[in-house]
């Protein structure tokens, strides 16, 4: 027998030890514990429980409020990335072009990251405020007929455009020190060959960009699907008609307001499917597309 | 060193402080605000009438959030003394046999005199198990009112209206006079449940779920269904203001005087005498004249005081103590001036009565005339589980009535299809 080349030697593992630890414990326990759960109808104080096999997964997917959750999570999630990226991406090319004043333009447009997504709601709540809102009153000056509170529409544009401007600030600080990354003489070279600096963006530039545009839509995505919770709860609330309401607002309104623990744990079971089939789907087959 | 030995002496305080201290009891509750205030000024005076027991009283934010506390602090076998759960609630922490002590039972086994009549008949039973044991003990109690701007209806010209019927009758004109008539702030709670019990309606089967996990609601009845097609003709109209279902949005129009009559709590008073900046009054819940046999009195909304079990009988004893203190004549007048809930006990009721409160605030004494009103087979309260879901689909089909996204007939449909539905999850976890 051929002995084993490499020494195995226990100090990388003490290395990664705290990291798996809080991993075990603050992520893969709770998924445990909410798997387990998810098979259960037990009382919200735990005096009793029965095991029901598939019960809650069955009376999840056949509600309707769910299905319609469901997808409005999607068509949020990807128009909320999509659109912060794309604001951002420009944002950061023309702040990165600017000479005189530059460092207040950055300054500005970066400060956003600070607030928090409960204080961007409150904010966007006043702004929207049917009896005072400035937004509100200028859109149906404008001759809109806006009306959040009763119109589906009118109110995902308005949790899209809170969850959208808390998120630029943050890619845009990405975006930014990925293109004071692209070397100067790379730069230089490609406006001796073209002329036309749109061309040079999107044949130069953009590609160089690319792995934090990709590592931005892998953040941005798991953005709009958890944090912006916070954004929901303080403005629409899921109104009108449950119309707002993502699938994680859902989880907490049924478990942690409703106490119905096993309805809700097999919705956030589902939705951990979901987000780990979209992430390796990301994976798989955008990243293939990304040069590093 | 210094820091050590200064720190030694700090435990050597607090651990010497304990020893001859009084028993420590904890009170989880919702009061944040102008009422939390209100609170601690009882639990100080509750500490500075006796020294056996010392209570700490700690806002855990709003009814859900203070609910949700202390499920998770139950289960981590953690829980306080007393915690504060809502009407819709109940169903919840009473239906888990064993987490509560019966606040009855607590009372006598620490020799209190409890009789469930010197409650106010509308409070008497809605926190009480199908036998008339009263379970939770009634704290912040308040029934809907309607609030009315008096220069509005002046210069519209009309009177108060006590029926939907005058309503329907004041509401052009007020509209002439540049007003919405009419906003509310809680449908479920106001236009749903209240509702019934105005009319004197059946809300659920079993007893309206007194009796039995096993319930249904009834609130896919032609009464009710008219109301709500009244309503949104109000709101065709122009009569009625919506402004969704956030309970600020709604009083807002009201104190901004662009809606004449507005539907809050009892409780709402002390927050509008600041807020507001003319003069209003307040009137009963108004009730279709001819349906059901209204007007019966309608249901207390707000929150209870439960006592947790697994404490020690000395805590307990403790608990029993304060509950008394709490329900003192005195400190329920104090209650009652302070916040606008209703004082829970006649000899309060009294006692408000006779130090010329009312002649001097008459709009204060509304909430419990209302309370206090003939009572019906129905009117005693509701036990149904996972209502707090419940209540977050009526608020769905209620936008979805308002916006005309379904017909009145389709979203009663599906409200009572998708509460039967919790309402069976409920009684499959809870009656094994």
């Amino acid at each position: 027998m051929k002995r084993v080349q490499f020494e195995h030697s226990a100090v990388p593992y003490l290395f990664v030890a705290p990291q798996i630890l809080i991993i075990s414990i603050f992520f893969l326990w709770p998924a445990a514990q909410a798997v387990y759960q998810s098979f259960l109808l037990e009382d919200a104080f735990g005096m009793s429980s029965q095991f029901v096999w598939f019960r809650n997964f069955e009376d999840v997917l056949s509600s309707s409020s769910w299905t319609r959750s469901a997808i409005f999570t999607v068509v949020f999630s990807v128009l909320v990335s999509v659109l912060s990226i794309a604001i951002s991406l420009f944002l950061a090319v023309r702040a990165d072009e600017v000479v005189r004043g530059a460092k207040s333009y950055k300054t500005l447009l970066m400060w956003g990251y600070a607030i928090a997504p409960p204080v961007a709601g409150l904010l966007g709540n006043m702004l929207f405020n049917p009896l005072m809102g400035d937004l509100y009153m200028a859109f149906n000056s404008f001759g809109f007929e806006f009306n959040h509170i009763e119109n589906a529409n009118d109110a995902a544009f308005v949790v899209i455009l809170i969850a959208v401007w808390k998120q630029v600030s943050v890619n845009f600080i990405f975006f930014l020190s990925g293109l004071q990354g692209i070397p100067k003489s790379v730069q230089e070279a490609a406006t001796l060959d073209c002329k036309s600096p749109e061309r040079r963006f999107w044949t130069i530039t953009f590609p160089l960009l690319a792995p934090t545009t990709f590592f931005l839509l892998v953040i941005n995505l798991t953005y709009a699907f958890f944090e912006t919770f916070g954004i929901i709860d303080v403005s629409t609330k899921g109104s009108p008609g449950g119309s707002t309401a993502t699938l994680v607002y859902k989880v907490y309104v049924d478990g942690f307001l409703g106490a119905d623990l096993g309805g809700s744990s097999a919705q956030s079971v589902l939705l951990m499917i979901m987000v780990s089939v979209l992430t390796v789907f990301q994976f798989r087959f955008i990243e293939r597309k990304v040069h590093y | 060193m210094f820091r050590k030995t200064l720190m030694a002496a700090a435990a050597v305080f607090a651990l010497g402080n304990t020893a001859q201290a009084a028993t420590e009891i904890t009170w989880w509750h919702a009061m944040d605000g102008a009422l939390g205030g209100v609170v601690d000024q009882i639990t100080a005076d509750f500490n500075a009438s006796q020294d056996e027991y010392h209570l700490v009283a700690v806002n855990k934010g709003g009814y859900e959030d203070t609910m949700t506390a202390g499920i998770a602090a139950f289960r981590a076998k953690n829980q306080p003394n007393i915690i504060q759960i809502f009407d819709a609630g109940a169903a919840t922490i009473i239906n888990a046999k064993g987490a509560v002590k019966p606040v009855q039972d607590l009372l006598e086994a620490n020799n209190v005199k409890f009789d469930i009549n010197d409650y106010i008949p509308g409070v008497r039973y809605f926190f009480a198990d199908s036998d008339g044991k009263m379970i939770g003990m009634p704290f912040n109690s308040s029934t809907p009112l309607l609030y009315y701007n008096k220069d509005a209806l002046a210069k519209a010209g009309v009177d108060v209206p006590k029926t939907w019927q005058e309503f329907e009758a004041a509401a052009p004109k007020l509209k002439e006079a540049g007003y919405t008539a009419l906003a509310q702030s809680h449908s479920p709670w106001i236009f749903f449940e209240n509702f019934m019990s105005r009319h004197n309606l059946q809300m659920a089967t079993a007893n309206n779920g007194y009796d039995s996990t096993d319930a249904k609601v009834l609130y896919n009845n032609d009464a009710l269904k008219d109301h709500w097609q009244h309503v949104k003709d109000w709101k065709d109209a122009g009569y009625y203001g919506y402004y969704g279902r956030a309970w600020g949005a709604n009083q807002d129009a009201f104190v901004q005087q662009q809606v004449a009559m507005w539907i809050g709590s009892s409780g709402s008073f002390g927050g509008l005498r600041k807020s507001a900046q003319f003069d209003f009054g307040t009137s009963t819940l108004p009730y279709w004249k001819g349906v059901g046999d209204a007007p019966k009195s309608t249901f207390i909304g707000g929150a209870a005081l439960f006592a947790f079990a697994g404490h020690s009988a000395e805590q307990d004893a403790g608990v029993a103590e304060f509950f008394k203190f709490l329900t003192k004549p005195e400190t329920q007048y104090y209650w009652h001036k302070e916040t606008g809930y209703v004082p829970i006990t006649n000899a309060a009721y009294e006692l408000a009565k006779k130090d010329g409160y009312y002649t001097e605030s008459p709009d204060a004494e509304v909430g419990i005339q209302q309370l206090s009103e003939e009572g019906g087979d129905w009117t005693k309260g509701y036990r149904l589980g996972f209502y707090v879901q419940i209540r977050e689909v009526i608020y769905r089909e209620v936008d979805k009535m308002m916006n005309g996204e379904e017909t009145i007939d389709a979203a009663f449909a599906t409200i009572e299809e998708e509460a039967n539905g919790l309402l069976k999850r409920f009684n499959d976890t809870y009656s094994n």
